[in-house]
């Protein structure tokens, strides 16, 4: 059974979405942590300025997976990384590449809020002063920008320099959505922005990312399948460190092709 | 019921709360000790003129009580005592009779017999005497270059303006001795040392050297000038004299020169008593011992303590900092950082005066004959650098705390959730920007800490330094006004070392204990005081982090 349904997902998933213009793009795809195998040639492509959701059971790979998109798992120690991904046809993985560029083309916002023990502005300004920017007017400019596109700046306009660790979770977060648009990413990869807030800081999270899709390609991992079904235009499913499935997010919530999906997507396991 | 009483988890806390309040009584009952005992030392106790009948002979005591005790008969009887009583034990007083120069010694063991008669007579003048000690009896009158200008009641009233007045000559010559002439011998010293480095160098240049010269003369005129006017003022500070009358009778003749102060412990009132508290109070803090120590100040002390601590912290900070963010952030974690770790943490451990050793073998034997070789030729064969100093003493202290400020910083660099610098690394930060930008910051209440702790430990070290620098009695503080004013290469006084000196090394101990009590309580008022300046500094950062945790 298991070697019938590998078989299956290899033939299936291509998964070229032909309409789609593709941003990312991921080949053959292993990874090991030290000797256990947590990616398993994985192929995907992801396409650009519209929401793609992974989801899959805990443990599936899915934050390991949207992790290699910002060569994150460069930090972990024995994480050895096999095949390649496109960014617009570039590999990101091949020498020479620059890691603190790639990451600012590629922003990622984590799970749990992580705003800097500095004001508000200063978190936002953080990755242009890294930029070495130093025009103010500049500056101040793109802080409101971003907090706006954050959907944070009528709350926060008059504590733009009180710290940033006197917002409350969903505005943290928010505000950490905000630092990661102020320099422009081409992709923004979410992992569980929203695992840690309440009902409404949620909705709100979730009404900012299909407002961000207009500008950005969005890969977000999620436990919520509500969420993946709202937010998100493409969804993959992942198992086991397998890429099971991916297509629209429509067609996996209402005809998945393959059992897995669906005894997940119906609660059966995971 | 028992069982019910232990299950409910009392007796615990009762353990708990007993183990604290022993460990504070200990603590504030060692500080109230040293308190108590060294700062009652200041207040003007009554002096007592006792008459003893023993026998025949009629004996008149005058002195300070400084206390009692009781003794075994017996071993009084065996050390040569003679006495007559049939109980087994008896009261012997210790009595600070001072006229050291008279008597050879300021103290006393005294058996008071039965019929002692103590008085407290209002007339009885105590002198603090800047030689010898202590004067107790009564003044008889004063002369004027050996003429009487004062007897009997007039004398009284007419001494202290005239003590004053000498005092403020004093203070002149000691100010243009120290200070003035201090300097000149600064300024000729150095320009010895440049002559000769010329000749060293093979340098005839005749401009260059009349130069020298030129500022040679000036300065010995100059040292002339100083001279003359020196004499003068000694001569004028010879005037006056006191005749005065000693416990036995005996007549003595005390320069107003020589008196620190005099007043009448007897006569006075609760005011007077304070403003002589308070005035020989600040004479230890702020003034200069005398006496091998055991009298006046301990000013180059404090100051020496502070100013070692200080260039220690200097030192240390940014060594233990800079290799503890090497070990914890960019050092391949396995058994070679491991193993330096336990390096580092037994090091903690050395005893300090191993480090003594080590400071005096590396640091000034081999480190600063080199520097004095290469930078300060012209100088030997009296070496510079080549010698104990404060530099080395704060380098020696620095590596005797360094494992600390790794440890704390370590400690606080580890604590940093992994969140921030995935945050950081994720807007497009190198590694060193996410450090410097939101780490380090971000653990500079943990290095303040790691500053704490080594601050607390090298300010109450004692043992390397009396290997590397510290001396008993330093002639210029290592800070003052003459170019470069940081003499790093000087030797310097440090509280702890001067407790032992006073304590143990001095020839009048009996004196000196007040003032072992009292310097060690400065000791741990200056501790004290540099730690609450670190944690107040550490306080305000840590608001700035605060909520971190959330």
């Amino acid at each position: 059974m298991e070697n019938t349904l590998t078989q299956n997902i290899i033939t299936d998933t291509t998964n070229k979405l032909s309409d789609e213009k593709e941003c990312l793009k991921v080949n053959n795809l292993n990874l090991h942590y030290g000797d256990k195998q947590a990616l398993f040639d994985i192929n995907l492509s992801i396409p650009e300025k519209r929401v793609s959701a992974f989801i899959g059971p805990s443990g599936c790979g899915k934050s390991t997976l949207l992790r290699c998109f910002n060569r994150m798992n460069d930090l972990v120690d024995n994480c050895h990384i096999d095949g390649s991904i496109e960014l617009n046809g570039e590999n990101i993985f091949a020498k020479g590449v620059d890691v603190a560029n790639l990451r600012q083309k590629i922003g990622m916002v984590f799970q749990k809020p992580n705003p800097f023990p500095k004001s508000v502005y200063e978190n936002v300004a953080y990755g242009l002063r890294l930029q070495g920017e130093s025009n103010r007017r500049k500056m101040d400019e793109v802080v409101e920008k971003s907090l706006k596109g954050a959907a944070l700046w009528d709350e926060v306009k008059d504590r733009l320099h009180d710290s940033a660790l006197g917002l409350s979770g969903g505005q943290q977060q928010r505000l950490v959505i905000a630092r990661a648009i102020a320099i422009e990413p081409e992709v923004l990869l979410l992992d569980e922005p929203a695992s840690a807030l309440d009902p409404i800081s949620t909705l709100k999270i979730e009404e900012l990312i299909h407002e961000l899709k207009q500008n950005y390609t969005i890969v977000i991992v999620t436990h919520n399948m509500q969420q993946a079904a709202r937010v998100s235009d493409y969804t993959a499913f992942l198992y086991m460190g397998k890429l099971i499935e991916f297509d629209n997010t429509n067609q996996i919530f209402t005809n998945p092709s393959t059992k897995q999906t669906e005894d997940y997507i119906t609660g059966r396991y995971g | 019921m028992i069982k019910k009483w232990f299950k409910s988890g009392d007796p615990w806390i009762w353990l708990n709360a007993s183990a604290v309040s022993t460990s504070i009584i200990i603590v504030v009952g060692l500080l109230l000790l040293i308190a108590v005992r060294g700062l009652s030392h200041f207040w003007p106790a009554q002096v007592i003129q006792a008459e003893l009948v023993n026998g025949e002979q009629r004996i008149s005591l005058i002195g300070e009580i400084v206390e009692t005790e009781e003794v075994p008969v017996q071993r009084l009887l065996d050390s040569g005592v003679n006495i007559k009583t049939n109980k087994e034990f008896i009261t012997r007083t210790l009595i600070k009779v001072g006229n050291r120069d008279k008597f050879g010694s300021d103290f006393r063991w005294v058996i008071f017999p039965d019929n002692t008669s103590i008085n407290y007579p209002k007339n009885l003048v105590q002198i603090e005497r800047r030689e010898w000690g202590n004067f107790y009896g009564y003044i008889k009158n004063i002369t004027k270059n050996g003429k009487r200008i004062a007897t009997q009641e007039a004398t009284w009233e007419k001494l202290q303006p005239l003590i004053d007045e000498t005092n403020v000559l004093h203070d002149k010559i000691r100010y243009i001795e120290k200070n003035e002439i201090g300097d000149i011998n600064y300024q000729l010293e150095r320009l010895r040392l440049e002559r000769r480095k010329f000749e060293l160098k093979g340098i005839t240049d005749k401009n260059a050297l009349a130069e020298i010269s030129a500022s040679e003369v000036i300065l010995h005129k100059r040292y002339e000038e100083y001279k003359k006017s020196l004499a003068v003022l000694y001569k004028k500070i010879a005037t006056y004299s006191v005749n005065a009358e000693i416990m036995d009778g005996q007549s003595v003749v005390i320069p107003l020169s020589t008196i620190v102060r005099a007043y009448q412990p007897n006569a006075l009132t609760f005011l007077q008593k304070v403003s002589i508290y308070f005035s020989k109070l600040s004479e230890f803090i702020f003034d200069d011992p005398r006496e091998a120590n055991t009298e006046g100040g301990i000013f180059p002390a404090i100051f020496g303590t502070v100013l070692m601590v200080i260039l220690m912290a200097i030192l240390v900070t940014p060594c233990g900092v800079i290799a503890a963010i090497y070990l914890r952030e960019y050092a391949r974690q396995g058994p070679l950082t491991r193993m330096i770790r336990i390096a580092v943490n037994n090091l903690a451990g050395v005893p300090s005066i191993v480090y003594g050793i080590f400071g005096l073998g590396f640091f000034i034997y081999f480190l600063g004959s080199e520097i004095d070789q290469l930078f300060f030729p012209e100088a030997l064969p009296t070496p510079t650098f080549g010698t104990p100093g404060i530099l080395w003493s704060s380098l020696t202290l620095a590596i005797l705390t360094v494992p600390v400020v790794i440890v704390a910083t370590e400690e606080g660099l580890s604590r940093i959730p992994k969140a921030l610098r995935e945050g950081s690394l994720a807007l497009g930060a190198t590694k060193a920007e996410t450090l410097w930008r939101i780490i380090v910051p971000m653990a500079t209440p943990a290095m303040m800490t790691g500053m704490i702790l080594a601050i607390a430990r090298a300010a109450g070290e004692v043992a390397p330094l009396m290997l590397v620098g510290v001396v008993k009695l330093a002639p210029s503080l290592p800070l003052d006004g003459s170019a470069p004013f940081l003499h790093l290469d000087r030797k310097f006084m440090h509280l702890g070392f001067h407790i032992y000196d006073v304590g143990f090394q001095s020839p009048n101990v009996e004196a000196a204990r007040p003032l072992v009590y009292a310097t060690s309580f400065l000791l741990v008022l200056v501790i004290v005081i540099l730690n609450l300046a670190a944690i107040w500094i550490r306080n305000n950062l840590r608001e700035k982090y605060r909520n971190l945790d959330s």
